[in-house]
């Protein structure tokens, strides 16, 4: 017993042993603002959050290379990256060791799910927090002053998206399907109120999830009723072979979806199914933002293709910076009421916030997929 | 009727992609009584392996009809999966066969956790799309549309399993195979090299993991490092209910999962009058799952067995 | 006999004092995100030990644990939290969330009477998955638990006006939040442990003993089978309701998203690594695998103390190397790394033999 007991112990230490000492070199002597990146990098999502963390790097290391210079000094920025597994639990752990490091900023995190119950924490700790992608209303009504999002909620991607489908498209049918993730599913009860008070029908309602790849008995029950447009809340692993299926059942209504939808991957994977579909994007097209398309081939350069949320997590960063440069510090006492105060032209739009967080007036825009890429075709301004 | 008919044909093809999982877990189970947890995982693994020969085909330019590629990516996804899959079994298993029996499947999740990861470090963490190099015709079958595609996994499938219970039930190896699923000891007293079937039987599984892994990225045209997860869970849900280590049962609970899924997801709003919609596609899966159990607790074709300790 | 005693005794009081300052040491050492980790440790202590008293007691396999866990919180989160207006205090939750995962734990145990080994197993998944589904889609036709979205602004654990989300001063030392819900969680930890302990000696945890081993020849002795599974099955679910509650509280927030199917298998594999039956070892499986996962957070600073520079990504080798070490400990140690004399000396046997 005893010698378990000391086996045991050993054995618990051994595991301790490496936390302690294990200082950061503090760059070239420069004081040294930490900034957080908090994203699922294991998992189902680790591509969305791999993409964030890449967003939030590049602008670290850019704004680096001009050098940013705080209250006279020339300071460095460093991104502390952690995974938060897309878990509500594992997020709160690494807010808190975020927190714990001192860092000046969050930029996350990728889900609402995980985003909500850690803004909690960062608002305890008196540290804002920018996320690139949590669309959940309640996110940025929780009345926390540290929360803010780059990213339209999904109340005003609905309603742009809502409203398009009946007036621009014209659809008096409509289906609607959605992943019962917190994203999806806000997404589609957004979109159905705006189609509802827009004067369509809601002619199917179905439901998936985000795991899910076969979408046939949902599509073949769907295809039954007749709809002119479906409407899908979820992800582009799903969309893509959702669009697939509905070529295959010779279901023929036009797909539409949201931001989860409007990417690089959903083409690649949908091919010559993915011709012809709608999704909206908070924001303008790139090429028409300055510095959109010189980022676009900088990230390209350095990490591939853009999954999706990587301009957002760009954004938020200069954003954060932007705020510390009004305010002349990286203090987030002195810089927290400065970064409500933003007005700051990045490369997916113009960013302002309302009293909440959340992007005053964003401005959403929808592509269509033409000749395998996306293409702007309308761009909407939805208020709150 | 073709709505109903569009369903049945839907749940089929589901179906006999789970049965063919399944098939990996019935068949280790029947001889270990152990629940190969990692088994979805050498699944993704035989997708990706033929992804990967596939573009890299692509990428060398090497003009082949499109059909004739996508074979070739197979045909080097299978032997890699075997040795995968022996290699499992050697590292993971076989050293805990007397171990108790919860042992073993700690060791499974920690492989399926490794497999991940490890595809995850090879191929990235992004989706991967197979190229559109397989027919995609449709025809007509009784009101339904169904692939080309969708026949070729259907026909795979049957002349599969067609193919295992023949082996299991006429050869040699099927003999050796049943005998040590009855007692590994007796078995070695009869000649039997216990150790030398088991690894065939892991060989053989993961054979046809690599087989329904390369349909399933054909079919649904995307393949990740998370995909075996939930088709590993389908899969052995399908395994239970047929009653697990049956041959039999693996195919009727695969075809029978996908059949219920299918007309769940497409009916369950008009049985109970829009109260539950698809979003519980899965409850009522696993509702029929309960309800067979309770009254058959050792699946549909399982012998009432005593307790395996 | 009493030198012995007295040793016992010594050994108890340093482990109190030990527990006791642990969250003062660990917060001023390595950082409060320890604390947290110190908080969560203690709550998956609560739930193996739960889960052992199904699956190492009675021998039931349960890979479905994580809905009693599930219904301990949105009891918590339903009953303290603006979705219904309501905020009933901490010490009435908390027995309600409680008794209706102990009623769970009936419901599921009746239907599965009949069940052994991996039958069982696939079914308490499935209600586990049954229950995850339900929670994640009752916003319709009625909004009861608010869906994929989550409850939000739960209530933080309030007892007799005493917030243990505030900072509180005592004894000249500042006591942060995660530090307090420590010696709650702790308090709550150590009398579960007492329960589940006596619960192995007792007349109905031998009883528990006898249909692990063999249900028939429990029965033929006179052993109410079903009432007794049926026990164990709430006993264990009471337990994770317990835990649901605090975790609903200390979190304040819930969404069904973290009550998923890996949650229960994490569990399974923290009393199997630690050694099923034997609390200690369930403690310890708890304790590594909460520890472990978050201390390898640190493979970069340790690549860039130990190698001069990232050599590895670290987000790519975190979780394979967590399944390396489970394959590696069970491989090492198969009957887990503290297991109960009696399975020690069960194995070395059947190992001989």
């Amino acid at each position: 017993m005893n010698q378990k007991l000391r086996n045991t112990l050993l054995l618990l230490a051994v595991s301790c042993l490496p936390l302690c000492g294990c200082s950061k070199p503090a760059g070239n002597g420069e004081p040294v603002i930490k900034i957080g990146s908090a994203s699922p990098l294991t998992g189902p999502q680790a591509h969305l959050g791999k993409d964030n963390a890449n967003g939030a790097q590049l602008a670290v290391d850019e704004i680096n290379a001009t050098g940013l210079i705080l209250g006279g000094k020339k300071m460095h920025l460093e991104l502390l990256v952690e995974d938060d597994q897309a878990d509500p639990k594992t997020a709160t752990m690494v807010a808190q060791k975020l927190v714990d490091d001192d860092v000046a900023g969050v930029i996350g995190h990728l889900n609402s799910g995980a985003t909500i119950p850690a803004s909690k924490i960062y608002y305890d700790a008196e540290i804002p927090q920018i996320s690139p992608s949590a669309t959940a209303v309640t996110y940025t009504t929780q009345g926390f002053n540290t929360a803010f999002r780059v990213m339209s909620n999904d109340r005003q991607q609905g309603q742009a998206l809502g409203q398009f489908a009946v007036r621009q498209l014209g659809a008096k049918r409509i289906a609607i399907i959605d992943d019962r993730s917190a994203y999806g599913q806000g997404l589609a009860d957004e979109f159905e109120k705006a189609v509802r008070a827009a004067g369509g029908t809601v002619v199917a309602r179905e439901y998936t999830t985000d795991k899910a790849t076969d979408f046939m008995a949902i599509l073949t029950s769907i295809k039954a009723r007749a709809p002119q447009v479906v409407f899908f809340g979820g992800m582009d692993p799903q969309a893509a072979p959702l669009a697939r299926q509905m070529h295959e059942l010779g279901l023929h209504a036009q797909l539409l979806g949201g931001d989860g939808m409007e990417t690089p991957l959903f083409i690649k994977l949908a091919g010559r199914d993915a011709e012809g579909a709608i999704a909206s994007t908070p924001g303008l097209p790139i090429q028409e933002m300055p510095g959109g398309l010189a980022f676009k081939k900088k990230f390209n350069a350095r990490y591939g293709d853009i999954q999706n949320y990587a301009p957002y997590a760009y954004d938020a960063v200069y954003v954060l910076v932007d705020a510390m440069k009004r305010a002349q510090s990286a203090d987030p006492e002195k810089y927290l009421a400065q970064l409500s105060k933003t007005d700051y032209h990045g490369v997916t739009g113009h960013i302002r916030f309302d009293r909440n967080g959340d992007l005053a007036n964003t401005a959403i825009t929808l592509y269509q997929v033409k000749s395998g890429a996306w293409r702007p075709i309308k761009t909407m301004q939805s208020g709150n | 009727m073709d709505m109903f008919a569009q369903q049945l044909v839907n749940g089929l093809v589901l179906g006999s992609v789970y049965a063919l999982v399944a098939l990996g877990y019935t068949m280790v189970y029947g001889i270990l009584e152990l629940i190969n947890f990692a088994h979805g995982e050498v699944t993704m693994f035989g997708a990706m392996i033929a992804l990967a020969v596939i573009s890299a085909l692509t990428g060398a330019h090497v003009h082949l009809p499109g059909v004739m590629l996508a074979l070739t990516g197979l045909l080097v996804a299978i032997p890699s999966c075997m040795l995968l899959g022996y290699t499992i079994e050697r590292v993971a298993y076989r050293p805990l066969r007397s171990a108790p029996r919860l042992a073993p499947l700690i060791t499974a999740i920690g492989v399926s956790i490794v497999l991940q990861n490890v595809a995850m470090m090879v191929w990235g963490r992004e989706y991967i799309p197979f190229p559109p190099i397989l027919p995609t015709g449709h025809h007509n079958l009784l009101g339904a549309r169904i692939t080309d595609v969708q026949i070729a996994i259907l026909v795979t499938a049957l002349l599969l399993m067609l193919g295992l219970t023949l082996l299991v039930q006429r050869t040699r190896l099927g003999r050796a195979m049943r005998a040590t699923a009855q007692s590994p000891q007796l078995a070695g007293l009869m000649g039997v090299n216990a150790n030398a079937v088991i690894s065939l039987t892991f060989i053989i599984g993961s054979g046809l993991a690599a087989i329904a892994g390369f349909m399933v990225s054909a079919y649904y045209g995307l393949a990740h490092y998370y995909m075996g997860f939930l088709l590993g869970l389908k899969a052995f849900t399908a395994a239970v209910l047929g009653g697990i280590g049956k041959i039999g049962g693996a195919m009727l609970g695969g075809l029978l999962l996908g059949v219920i899924e299918s007309l769940g997801a497409g009916y369950i709003g008009d049985f109970t009058h829009g109260f539950l919609g698809s979003n519980y596609q899965d409850v009522f899966a696993f509702f029929v799952l309960i309800a067979v159990l309770i009254v058959r607790p050792s699946g549909l074709l399982g012998v009432a067995a005593g307790e395996r300790a | 006999m009493a030198r012995q005693k007295r040793r016992a005794w010594t050994t108890f009081a340093l482990l109190g004092v030990g527990l006791a300052i642990l969250p003062l040491l660990v917060e001023a050492g390595i950082g409060r995100s320890w604390v947290r980790v110190l908080d969560f440790t203690l709550l998956y202590i609560i739930l193996a030990v739960g889960l052992n008293i199904v699956v190492g007691y009675a021998g039931l396999l349960d890979l479905g644990y994580i809905a009693f866990y599930a219904v301990g919180a949105y009891c918590y989160a339903l009953l303290a939290s603006p979705q219904f207006g309501l905020h009933l205090p901490f010490w009435a939750i908390l027995p309600i969330g409680a008794g209706a995962a102990a009623l769970f734990g009936i419901l599921l145990g009746a239907p599965t009477l009949r069940l052994r080994g991996d039958y069982l197993a696939i079914v308490t998944l499935g209600f586990g998955e049954i229950v995850r589904i339900f929670l994640n889609n009752l916003n319709t036709p009625v909004n009861i638990t608010n869906g994929p979205q989550g409850i939000t602004l739960i209530d933080p654990v309030r007892i007799d006006g005493f917030s243990f989300a505030a900072k509180h001063h005592w004894l000249g030392l500042t006591f942060s939040s995660p530090q307090q819900y420590y010696y709650l969680f702790l308090i709550l930890t150590l009398a579960l442990i007492f329960v589940a302990l006596r619960l192995q000696d007792s007349r109905i945890g031998r009883a528990w003993a006898a249909i692990r081993e063999d249900e028939l020849a429990a029965a033929a002795t006179g052993i109410n089978v079903r009432n007794l599974k049926l026990l164990a099955f709430a006993m264990g679910a009471t337990f994770a309701g317990v835990a649901g509650g605090l975790f609903a509280g200390f979190q304040g927030f819930v969404s069904p998203e973290s009550f998923n199917l890996m949650e229960s298998v994490m569990i399974l594999c923290m009393i199997v690594l630690g050694g099923m039956g034997n609390i200690p070892g369930v403690i310890l499986g708890a304790t590594l695998l909460t520890v472990f996962p978050e201390a390898l957070r640190y493979l970069g600073d340790w690549q860039q103390a130990w190698l001069g520079r990232i050599v590895v990504d670290p987000d790519d080798l975190r979780m394979l190397l967590f399944g390396l070490a489970l394959i590696v400990m069970m491989l090492y140690r198969p009957a887990g790394l503290w297991p109960s004399r009696l399975r020690r000396r069960e194995w070395q046997d059947k190992r001989a033999s």
